[in-house]
């Protein structure tokens, strides 16, 4: 039944062919169109509730936006998710992008160990990776641990800023190290020995040769990154404190303790622009010309 | 690239692989720590908390209703999710193009925004703390990770076979059942895992529609690391650790057999 559509001139067993091909026209639309229903049923419906309550509750009118651009908490939240977000970003750039590199310019073998460390967290539960760096970060953890040992006193990790951004980055990292990889992995590196045997230093054989052309990687790895960073709730809700407190905290909150579906709508509403502005915003730069990688 | 560069590039390499790594590792020692703590490191050794987990009625009744949740979303996600791929496969890539972003905009969507929404629906249809809200919630994020599988397959399918199959007078049914099928099926049972998965490890929306009567394993331990700190979790994680190592293991396995990637 979902045979594909044969090129017409082939000689098809002719058992109304015609029929057939009017079947398939429809048809391409009829398989997709299951998931379309369970997308809208499932997400097109309840964004639509979260956006209809942040008007509409608890009456009509821009009370529940004009409360959250008003109150200074709030704008110090949504400052601090997208500082954390970008530093996450950094970080996943900076590890990743060198990681990413190895992994082309080792034999198969070697590159298939990379490969696993990079899915080992992936397929690892991701509560159970929260958990992990609860016990890693915590002032009596590992790292404070190691650091105490080395006579250099103790750091304060969990609940902190900081403790977050290395939990958070960690989860992140194969976001990152994929795309940078499927892109790397398209480059020529003769292209490399042609700018040094032209006379460039191999700095500026890099700059100039590769890391434009591994750029649609960066920046389709920096915004999936930045985007599932924006939401990140599990992370921030149990490695954070209470000034760590990112803008999904802030929505649970505000629907399953305060019963306030408005402001919590409205801060949903926020979220939710910012993701789409930022994806339509970055979907032209990460466009291969010659091949457009896929993120896994 | 001269060699101390080289090198320099394979240690930094080798912290990013220990930090990748290291967190997964870290709670396989915890999970024999003989008192209830989560310090590091143990200070004993017992089998203590893998019986907690198996003998508990709440740790096991979450992992039973987890399992019963992922494995009915892995067979809807996995045929939904094939049949719009192969709907995709075949349309103007226009159009496909525009359907396949909206398909898998559940990848993106930030989980609490979307588990406020669904917790608001399934308020006014009773659907809280229900099978059937579990598994539509997690098909429909899981749906986007079998797209994807099931396309990839398909995009390096050669489909001058079928032509082939039919031209040898097979009807479609029979070319679809024994040229295709056995050619994407790597990528069918890909997608198939990954919605699993998806499902078994979701938590956002879970935490929102959970009940007293259904639990999923990650809210159970949520749960349970905020409430206290105990060492079942860390058997939780390492039983977990295992279970998906062989999971990839057997996958790499076959996956190699096979001489793809």
């Amino acid at each position: 039944m979902t045979a594909r559509a044969t090129d017409s001139r082939t000689a098809v067993p002719a058992v109304a062919a015609d029929d057939r091909r009017r079947w398939f026209r429809g048809q391409a639309f009829w398989l997709v169109a299951p998931a379309l229903l369970l997308l809208v049923i499932c997400l097109g419906l309840p964004l639509a509730i979260v956006t209809l309550r942040s008007f509409s509750e608890p009456q009509w009118g821009w009370q529940n936006y004009a409360w959250f651009f008003g109150t200074p908490v709030n704008l110090t939240v949504l400052q601090r998710t997208f500082t954390i977000s970008a530093w996450v970003t950094l970080v996943c750039l900076i590890a990743g992008y060198p990681y990413a590199y190895l992994m082309t310019a080792v034999g198969p073998k070697m590159r298939l160990i990379l490969i696993l460390c990079v899915l080992v967290p992936f397929w690892v539960s991701g509560v159970v990776r929260t958990l992990a760096w609860v016990i890693l970060l915590q002032d009596s953890g590992v790292i404070n641990s190691v650091i105490r040992a080395a006579g250099l006193g103790s750091v304060k990790l969990i609940r902190t800023q900081t403790g977050v951004v290395i939990g958070m980055a960690q989860v992140l990292l194969p976001f990152m190290i994929l795309p940078l990889y499927s892109v790397m992995k398209t480059i020529d590196l003769r292209l490399m020995q042609a700018a040094r045997s032209l006379g460039a230093s191999p700095a500026r054989a890099f700059a100039q040769v590769y890391l434009p052309l591994s750029l649609p990687g960066v920046y389709a790895g920096a915004i999936i990154v930045f985007i599932l960073a924006l939401g990140f709730y599990i992370t921030p809700a149990l490695l954070g404190g209470p000034r760590s407190t990112m803008l999904s905290t802030l929505i649970q909150n505000q629907v399953l303790s305060l019963l306030n579906w408005g402001r919590g709508g409205a801060m949903g509403v926020v979220l939710l622009i910012a993701t789409f502005v930022l994806l339509a915003l970055a979907a032209p730069l990460t466009r291969q010309p010659h091949k457009t990688g896929s993120g896994r | 690239m001269k060699q101390p560069g080289r090198i320099l590039l394979g240690l930094f390499c080798l912290l990013v692989a220990v930090w990748l790594v290291a967190p997964t590792i870290v709670v396989v020692p915890m999970s024999f720590n003989d008192k209830k703590s989560l310090a590091f490191p143990p200070s004993g050794f017992s089998w203590q908390w893998y019986q907690n987990f198996f003998t508990n009625p709440e740790w096991s009744a979450s992992l039973v209703g987890s399992l019963k949740v992922a494995v009915v979303t892995a067979v809807f996600a996995t045929v939904i999710g094939t049949l719009a791929a192969f709907g995709l496969d075949r349309m103007k890539s226009r159009v496909s193009g525009v359907l396949r972003a909206l398909l898998i905009t559940p990848m993106v969507v930030p989980g609490v925004v979307l588990a406020v929404g669904i917790y608001a629906v399934y308020l006014d249809t009773q659907l809280v703390g229900t099978m059937t809200g579990f598994v539509l919630a997690h098909t429909m994020l899981a749906v986007p990770f079998v797209i994807i599988a099931v396309s990839a397959s398909l995009e390096v399918f050669d489909k001058r076979l079928e032509t082939a199959a039919a031209s040898l007078g097979a009807t479609r049914l029979t070319a679809f059942r024994t040229v295709t099928l056995p050619l994407i099926a790597p990528g069918i049972l890909s997608g198939l895992l990954f919605a699993f998965v998806t499902s078994f490890d979701e938590i956002i929306v879970a935490l929102f529609i959970t009940s007293p009567y259904l639990k999923t394993l990650p809210v159970q331990i949520f749960s349970s690391i905020t409430r206290d700190a105990d060492p079942t979790v860390a058997a939780v994680g390492t039983l977990l650790f295992i279970a998906t190592s062989l999971v990839i293991g057997a996958g790499l396995l076959i996956g190699s057999r096979q001489g793809k990637r």
